[in-house]
């Protein structure tokens, strides 16, 4: 997710434009990731730190899936994303059913420390099964060209195929929110849980769909970033603290706010890199802290 | 009555037991129960916050890090400074950050104070982390340990004399603190803050001046481990050490002093259990997982901590039917 295209410079157009591609990419994979987390947040009320993990698990699924893949089905871009979405809604089904389920229950805290716990377990199982090496992935061919931007710069096209992706996928969880019988009774959840179960509706199902699908997003937004920021150890913890901060520079439970959150995020990031790196990484708690001085809810409060 | 004595005597031994552990003791076992004791300080000065008065920080290792810092840039470079006033110069610094970080974070509630905590303690970190300030990334040294009263911290028997005397000192403060009308107060402000404020408390006050102190008490730990070790690096203050003190507490049992203390024990020790080559061999490398499935176990396994053990053993024992009514009256609501 980290890597970036365009070095330090006077600002020409042709590198402003890169960078604002590069802060739109960014944002939207935060944004992603932020998604699943805002839901389960808003929805079960289940602080998951071991959500980060799941981005991590993504990553590390489009590097040793793809051999996998092409021995077994002849291979495939699409076809790695899909085997790997399956697996992950499978792992987040799984996964609500053994640990999480038996959260709801219980005080924040004692979730802070069960989902710390399994933040530990995933990166060790990561590191049995694949081991601590750095991998690069590549992106698959027909997506590995550049675009001419103005006379000298380039883009490469993979990173605008990223954001097709995940401007797809928010569209396409928008419908599904808004236009949806599911999504209704998901925004109802998120609005007043008590009510929701009252009316007769299966919130343990309702549960595990929202989490398996916020899993699954996030281990797609992982597999999508892994060409650009390639694969390594403890990268799902650095994702992590700033999904949460979109989360609730958003507004707990908003998705509407956690995307424009994380756009903002992307924005402050990106240009923060470059005007000034050395205090770069101040830029985005800067932003957090002063959002909620002012607005001490988040942007938007649960829609 | 009963119960008060027991853990009275549960203190008592604790303390007992580390005043005499230097005696049996080898060197690695010294620096490692100083080590522990520096936690458990910093682990004490969170409590205040989250177990007394119900304000969970995320950002606590940034105080941890200010006073560490604060014990190293002030030590002059050609002499041994005094740590009669290095120390409150110290707590005295990572207590102003604190005040100003309370002052604002405290208009938030919830997840929110939890963030902005966090947001604070990140700032802080990447200010050490990014400028030369502090040495950058690689951490600075500290090259002349301070004396106290002539004695030299540099010497292990003196630090783990200094460490435990210290966290006598605050554990007895805290325990005074809870059971004083301020401490009362927190613990109404955790119990039901609008009551609070209906009965004509302003609570503000009083929760910024427990995160002050708080921030304080843990600048002190900070300054001890900066002494201990004579090394800081950014990492003192990253988040994931503010996350570690956190599962300290919450793994000791939340809401007892004694619960901050048995959680930093148990946390590092069960480090060291799962890091240990002689028991685990090669998969030593791999202690992460023995120990993420230990607090995953303890999750399913404790809701009250391990200081509620003995009551959740009792329980069990006698078969009592009202559980839910025996714990909320342990846990001090009714």
């Amino acid at each position: 997710m980290r890597g970036r295209v365009g070095k330090p410079c006077p600002m020409d157009l042709a590198t402003f434009l890169i960078q604002c591609l590069n802060a739109l990419q960014y944002g939207l994979l935060l944004f992603l990731v932020a998604s699943g987390l805002t839901l389960i947040f808003g929805i079960m009320g289940v602080i998951n730190l071991a959500h980060g993990s799941f981005y991590m698990i993504g990553a590390y699924m489009a590097y040793a899936l793809a051999p996998i893949v092409g021995s077994t089905f002849g291979g495939g871009f699409f076809a790695t994303l899909f085997v790997g979405l399956v697996l992950s809604v499978i792992l987040g089904y799984v996964l609500e059913w053994v640990f999480f389920s038996y959260l709801y229950e219980r005080e924040h805290l004692q979730q802070v420390l069960m989902t710390y716990g399994l933040i530990l377990v995933f990166e060790e199982l990561r590191s049995l099964i694949v081991g601590d090496d750095v991998h690069g992935v590549q992106p698959p061919p027909w997506l590995s060209g550049t675009l001419a931007l103005g006379e000298v710069m380039t883009y490469p096209v993979y990173r605008l195929f990223i954001s097709a992706v995940c401007i797809a996928l928010a569209l396409g969880m928008y419908a599904v929110l808004t236009r949806t019988r599911l999504g209704m009774m998901i925004r109802a959840g998120s609005a007043n849980r008590e009510m929701v179960q009252s009316l007769g509706i299966d919130i343990s199902f309702l549960y595990r769909v929202v989490f398996a699908a916020g899993v699954a997003i996030a281990v797609m937004a992982g597999m999508l970033a892994a060409p650009v920021s390639s694969v390594y150890p403890g990268m799902g913890n650095s994702v992590l603290i700033v999904c949460f901060v979109v989360v609730v520079i958003g507004g707990i439970g908003s998705i509407r706010g956690a995307l424009l959150a994380a756009m903002l995020i992307g924005i402050v990031d990106t240009f923060g890199k470059v005007f000034v790196p050395q205090a770069a990484g101040v830029g985005v708690y800067l932003l957090m802290a002063l959002i909620l001085l002012w607005r001490p809810q988040g942007l938007f409060k649960a829609a | 009555m009963d119960d008060t004595r027991s853990r009275l005597a549960f203190v008592v031994l604790a303390f007992g037991a580390l005043a005499l552990w230097p005696l049996a003791a080898g060197s690695y076992g010294l620096d490692l129960v100083t080590k522990i004791m520096v936690y458990a300080i910093f682990a004490l000065s969170l409590e205040l916050l989250v177990g007394t008065t119900g304000l969970v920080c995320f950002g606590q290792a940034a105080f941890f890090g200010i006073g560490a810092y604060a014990a190293v840039l002030m030590s002059p470079a050609d002499a041994p400074a005094s740590a009669l006033w290095l120390l409150p110069l110290a707590a005295l610094a990572a207590g102003l950050y604190a005040l100003a970080v309370g002052a604002l974070s405290l208009r938030t509630q919830g997840v929110y104070f939890i963030m902005v905590t966090l947001a604070f303690a990140q700032m802080a970190y990447y200010v050490v982390h990014d400028t030369p300030l502090g040495g950058g990334t690689d951490g600075i040294y500290l090259m002349m340990k301070p004396t106290l009263l002539g004695l030299d911290l540099d010497a292990p028997f003196v630090i783990y004399g200094v460490t435990l005397g210290t966290l006598a000192g605050v554990f007895v403060l805290l325990a005074l603190i809870k059971r004083s009308p301020f401490g009362r107060a927190l613990a109404g402000i955790k119990a039901n803050e609008q009551r609070m404020r209906a009965t004509g408390f302003s609570t503000y006050p009083y929760k910024l001046a427990a995160f002050t102190l708080s921030g304080a008490l843990a600048g002190v730990a900070g300054f001890l481990f900066a002494v201990k070790d004579g090394f800081v690096n950014p990492e003192l203050m990253s988040w994931h050490f503010s996350g570690a003190v956190l599962i300290m507490i919450i793994l000791g049992g939340l809401g007892h002093l004694r619960g901050a203390l048995v959680g930093a024990f148990a946390f590092a020790l069960l480090q060291e259990f799962f890091k240990s080559e002689a028991i685990f061999g090669a998969f030593a490398k791999h202690w992460h997982l023995g120990l993420g499935l230990t607090i995953i176990a303890s999750v399913a396994l404790l809701p009250r901590g391990l200081v509620g053990l003995p009551a959740q053993w009792k329980q069990r024992l006698t078969g009592r039917r009202s559980a839910p009514a025996v714990a909320l009256v342990e846990a001090g609501h009714e």
